[in-house]
């Protein structure tokens, strides 16, 4: 079978499984808007005294928590016989760039949906909103692509919750620093000349990320 | 390619040798040889040839150490994880050392022992990334298996480290001598002695760390054959992780 159809396949068994088990995506986006509400709370409904750099730093904290918890669990519902099972029918390949897309997805829904919430109760400085959308997604896909094989790797072991923060953290902190840095440009409304340099620099780390998984990936399956 | 390195044990190997000498050099030259006046670095600029080798040790070091997780996972072998477990050791020392030199010479330069300058912030993210690949290696019982994760995470960590270390700092702004104006290491404002003792500092630190590893090595495996004929046997329930 080819690699695409293979990746077509599990991912619409991914999103099938999803859409069975509804309280999946309802529980990542409860703890997002929940997120966001306390935050509301905390600043007590003056979101006018944030400035804009503020506010774009409390969102990524809050999108960097939620992703970290709905990329974690991308793993933990494939049992031990499941993956013998896919071991004779599709490539390790097709599985993590299958999970790594699903993951982007789900992030891609979750952040937009967010950003909706966050907007409705915090407020909205960004100036450029269609450039901040895109770096969103770009973020959802940075994300994705480096929650996923960790997510594999602390799925592993027997904390895989607690390891999965301390093995994400370290990556991701780099990747955060950048998409504060291009998301606080976008927010200032500069001239979107001056952040191609960061997006190039993020797609290619993000690039280099989904290389080095489905290089390892193979390694790691193996049980 | 280390391997002609580790079968000399002898401690009067050409190589350690070479180490000592080079390192007397540059630790009485360092100190007592002429420097060209700077401004805002004056005297300080002596800490070129202790703060910058550590750096470049420690990368050389991480990068064995990356090396050999890739030998381990073409060729699952015990030697191969303990020599890669040994090196990321060595060069997260070599890191540690690289952040206390250059915290002391901000103590004198800047006045104060931590900035929010890019450069040493990456420098504590790096080493976190390595802090957490230690704490992976504990947290699976299973040697074969915690070997596995632990070289997978080891790989996979790199490239991101060196974006951090090497890449992302030179985009923006710093106050690090050669970055944003202040005057810089650059082979301009130093002279043909300070180059040689420079150099020679690199390559002693570089020799003394891979001494130093290949000792930690023999320790692990030693260490290794212990557990084998002492400790029971890891059963597949105790190690049954998911």
């Amino acid at each position: 079978m080819p690699l695409l159809r293979q990746i077509y396949l599990l991912l619409r068994k991914e999103c099938i499984l999803e859409f069975r088990v509804k309280y999946m995506l309802q529980a990542v986006l409860v703890y997002l808007i929940g997120a966001v509400l306390i935050t509301y709370y905390a600043f007590y409904g003056r979101s006018g005294d944030l400035s804009p750099s503020t506010w774009n730093a409390v969102f990524w904290i809050l999108l960097l928590f939620s992703s970290l918890n709905a990329a974690a669990r991308s793993f933990l519902l494939e049992r031990n016989e499941r993956f013998n099972y896919y071991y004779f029918v599709t490539s390790p390949a097709a599985v993590i760039l299958s999970k790594q897309l699903y993951n982007f997805i789900l992030l891609t829904i979750m952040t937009l949906i967010g950003f909706a919430a966050y907007t409705l109760w915090m407020g909205n400085p960004a100036q450029d909103i269609p450039m901040y959308l895109f770096i969103l997604v770009l973020g959802s896909a940075t994300l994705s692509a480096a929650l996923t094989l960790i997510a594999g790797i602390a799925a592993q072991t027997k904390h895989s919750m607690t390891l999965m923060a301390i093995l994400s953290f370290p990556i991701v902190i780099p990747l955060l620093m950048l998409l504060l840095r291009v998301s606080r440009q976008a927010l200032d409304g500069l001239d979107r000349s001056v952040l191609w340099d960061d997006i190039l620099l993020i797609s290619g780390i993000k690039l280099i990320l989904v290389g080095v998984s489905f290089l390892l990936f193979p390694y790691l399956w193996r049980n | 390619m280390f391997q002609p390195l580790f079968r000399h044990s002898s401690p009067f190997a050409w190589w350690k040798l070479l180490s000592f000498v080079l390192l007397l050099y540059a630790c009485v030259m360092g100190f007592l040889g002429n420097v060209p006046r700077l401004a805002i670095l004056n005297e300080t600029i002596r800490n070129l040839y202790f703060h910058v080798p550590m750096w470049f040790s420690m990368t050389l070091f991480l990068f064995v150490s990356v090396l050999y997780s890739i030998a381990y996972l073409r060729n699952p072998s015990l030697r191969n994880d303990t020599i890669s477990y040994s090196f990321a050791v060595s060069g997260m020392w070599f890191g540690i050392l690289g952040i206390l030199t250059g915290m002391l010479w901000a103590k004198f330069t800047w006045g104060t022992w931590w900035t929010k300058d890019p450069k040493l912030n990456a420098a504590a993210i790096g080493l976190l990334m390595y802090v957490a690949y230690m704490i992976l290696r504990n947290a699976v019982e299973d040697l074969d298996k915690s070997a596995r994760i632990a070289s997978i995470y080891n790989i996979f960590a790199f490239p991101i480290f060196i974006a951090l270390i090497y890449i992302m700092p030179r985009l923006t702004d710093s106050l690090h001598p050669g970055n944003g104006g202040n005057p810089g290491f650059n082979t301009y404002d130093r002279d043909r002695e300070m180059n040689l003792i420079f150099y020679s500092s690199i390559i002693g630190f570089m020799l003394l760390g891979v001494w130093m590893t290949t000792l930690y090595i023999r320790l692990q495996e030693w260490k290794n054959k212990k557990d084998l004929y002492t400790k029971e046997p890891v059963t597949h329930e105790s190690s049954l992780g998911n």
